[in-house]
């Protein structure tokens, strides 16, 4: 068992190391082709995090020190671990340190960054718009008339419902656990395949840029565009090379799922280049004029892991939705015994 | 003499002909060589969909009424001459008992119904299109029913680490042949929607061939001695999706059961 302190000395080493990375960017790392001339992605990669979207309040610069961020690693690990705390909804849930799903016990994508998003410079979200106000506001009104949280399966939240979760986006997001990925690439196809409710996104490449694999199979000219009508929660997704950079441009979402506030209007255009054997830089833009005044961005990373994946049948084995809305109609009909009692004396 | 030189020359015919016989029936066999993947092998990338009515029942069986009565002839199962190899599945007296209990309670019982994965080989010939993506090391089946995924490993093989829906497949290249050998299921999904079943000792062979540039060969020896009483094909051609726009679309159909599943358990306005 390494000691406490051991552990952090090797997590103050990996950020510096880091650190040393990102100064010495440059062209010593070449990228390696598949078969067909794609740079290989392949592999298994988590972005398991705990640098959050937006700056904290009271930070206001942009990178951390190596020493600060390994105090602010130690700190988002000790909260982690405390919510499972005997007798805590979450120790009900289940014991995330000790089933090795707290981020801490993970492969970690660290980065000295205070925030993922650079633009705007304040690694804030942007103003929201007024009709952006307007949509929120109408939310609000939806998920009141949903009422509490254990009157209906839909009144839960996505990922309760095992619908989706934060892994797959896109833009792709630490999912709080199991942020695990699998990226395979075919002739004119590259899919990442995410461990949480094995969602997978098959993103066709555009086969006049260069990507060097037209989609043999294809009797079209590859450039796939999905009507307007078709609407779906992780979006259509169409990939471009643009050099060693896989660029996906995605739309067609469905609304049902809002990132950080989005509508149905949202585009996120996803940048990957893989800058060493173990890394990849991940960067997205988001655009929503119904929500934002202006696109938004961030740098994220993600960090080469151990595979296989499993499979996350979460639907299929969704015991603890089934059981939270018996037990809160069990208690509503206790509570009703109890009042006709009390009534009847 | 002259009798069995008759004879003599009889024999040699007969054996001549034979001999071409044999060699005809062998010429007709794998006439199709693949295009190559970049890496040699076959190439066997694309959308591929089964057109038959296997979905319902694997058995051979006649087009009958809807299980939902608001359905209607929309609804109706078409009749279908069954994928089995022999035409009747060889169950174990009980597990037969069973498979007919599944199918008076299907509505009740069936997986499909209720949105959890499909298993195999029920997956290949649901009524869903899926993708083939071969790379060196992984060929990934991807579904478009409830985004169901199979990662078939080329290489680092292992034995299943625990059961599961969709199994653990490891696979090998028979010449113009993909193999996948499957095991590592649970017991909780069926072959079809007329109930019949296998357990957690299933054992899936599958062999994918192309037999034409738009279609595959498919086969599968299935092997599970604790509810059949021998190993079983099946077996049916595949076709590709060859729409320019083809692709996997999303069937995301948890949302679609909830009120199903959980309907029952929904808070009553009254209380």
């Amino acid at each position: 068992m390494m000691s406490t302190r051991v552990k952090f000395f090797a997590i103050f080493v990996s950020f510096v190391i880091f650190a040393v990375l990102v100064r010495a960017q440059g062209p010593a790392y070449k990228v390696s082709r598949t078969p067909d001339g794609q740079p290989d992605l392949q592999g298994f990669w988590s972005n398991a995090t705990y640098t959050p979207l937006e700056r904290p309040d009271k930070v206001t610069k942009e990178f951390y020190t190596p020493a600060e961020a390994v105090a602010v690693e130690k700190a988002a690990a000790a909260r982690e671990n405390e919510q499972t705390d005997p007798g805590t909804v979450a120790d009900v849930h289940y014991d995330f340190t000790q089933f090795g799903l707290d981020r801490s016990q993970a492969t970690l994508a660290r980065t000295l960054r205070t925030s993922l998003i650079v633009d705007p410079k304040n690694g804030k979200l942007p103003p929201v718009t007024e009709e952006g106000k307007r949509i929120l506001a109408a939310r609000a009104e939806e998920v009141k008339k949903l009422g509490g949280r254990w009157d209906s399966a839909q009144a839960n939240q996505l990922d309760d419902r095992c619908i989706i979760m934060a892994g797959p986006g896109p833009p792709m997001m630490d999912a709080a656990y199991n942020s695990n990925y699998q990226i395979v690439q075919s002739p004119g196809y590259v899919m990442i395949l995410t461990e949480m409710i094995h969602d997978v996104r098959v993103i066709p490449l555009d086969p006049s840029t260069g990507s060097g694999s037209p989609r043999a199979e294809s009797r079209g000219d590859g450039r796939l565009n999905a009507p307007t009508q078709v609407r779906q929660w992780m979006g259509v997704s169409r990939g471009r090379w643009e050099g060693e950079t896989l660029v996906i441009e995605t739309t067609n979402f469905n609304g049902k799922n809002p990132f950080r506030g989005s509508t149905e209007n949202m585009k996120v255009v996803e940048r990957l280049r893989r800058v060493s054997e173990d890394v990849i830089e991940y960067n997205f833009t988001v655009e929503d004029k119904s929500m934002w005044e202006r696109p938004w961005s961030a740098e994220a990373v993600m960090r080469k892991t151990n595979g296989p994946l499993f499979e996350h049948a979460c639907h299929e084995g969704n015991y603890g939705l089934y059981n939270t809305l018996v037990g809160a109609r069990l208690e509503e009909k206790q509570a009703a015994e109890a009042k006709s009692k009390k009534d009847s004396k | 003499m002259r009798n069995l030189f008759l004879v003599r020359v009889t024999v040699v015919a007969m054996t001549a002909c034979l001999a071409l016989a044999v060699a005809l029936v062998n010429a007709q066999a794998p006439a199709y060589r693949a295009p190559r993947a970049a890496d040699g092998k076959p190439n066997l990338n694309g959308i591929w969909q089964a057109i038959n009515s296997a979905s319902y029942d694997i058995e051979a069986h006649s087009a009958a009424p809807s299980p939902v009565l608001e359905l209607g002839a929309a609804g109706a199962i078409p009749a279908g001459l069954g994928i089995v190899e022999g035409g009747t599945l060889p169950y174990r007296p009980e597990a037969l008992a069973k498979r007919n209990e599944n199918r008076a309670n299907r509505l009740k019982l069936d997986p499909e119904v209720k949105c959890y994965l499909p298993g195999v080989p029920r997956a290949t010939y649901m009524p869903f299109p899926f993708q083939i993506l071969q790379s060196q090391k992984h060929i990934m089946l991807i579904h478009e029913y409830a985004g169901a995924v199979r990662t078939i490993y080329m290489a680092d093989q292992t034995e299943a680490p625990a059961d599961s829906w969709m199994g653990w497949s490891n696979g090998r290249w028979e010449g113009e042949t993909l193999v996948v050998d499957t095991k590592g299921f649970n017991d909780l999904s069926w072959f079809d929607r007329s109930g019949n079943f296998h357990s957690d000792a299933l054992h899936v062979v599958e062999r994918f061939t192309a037999r034409s540039a738009d279609t595959l060969n498919y086969e599968a020896t299935i092997e599970d001695p604790k509810v059949f009483t021998r190993p079983f094909k099946i077996s049916m051609p595949l076709y590709r999706r060859v729409e320019p726009n083809a692709q996997i679309l999303e069937f995301r159909c948890v949302e679609f059961v909830e009120d199903l599943l959980y309907g029952h358990l929904r808070k009553q306005p009254s209380q």
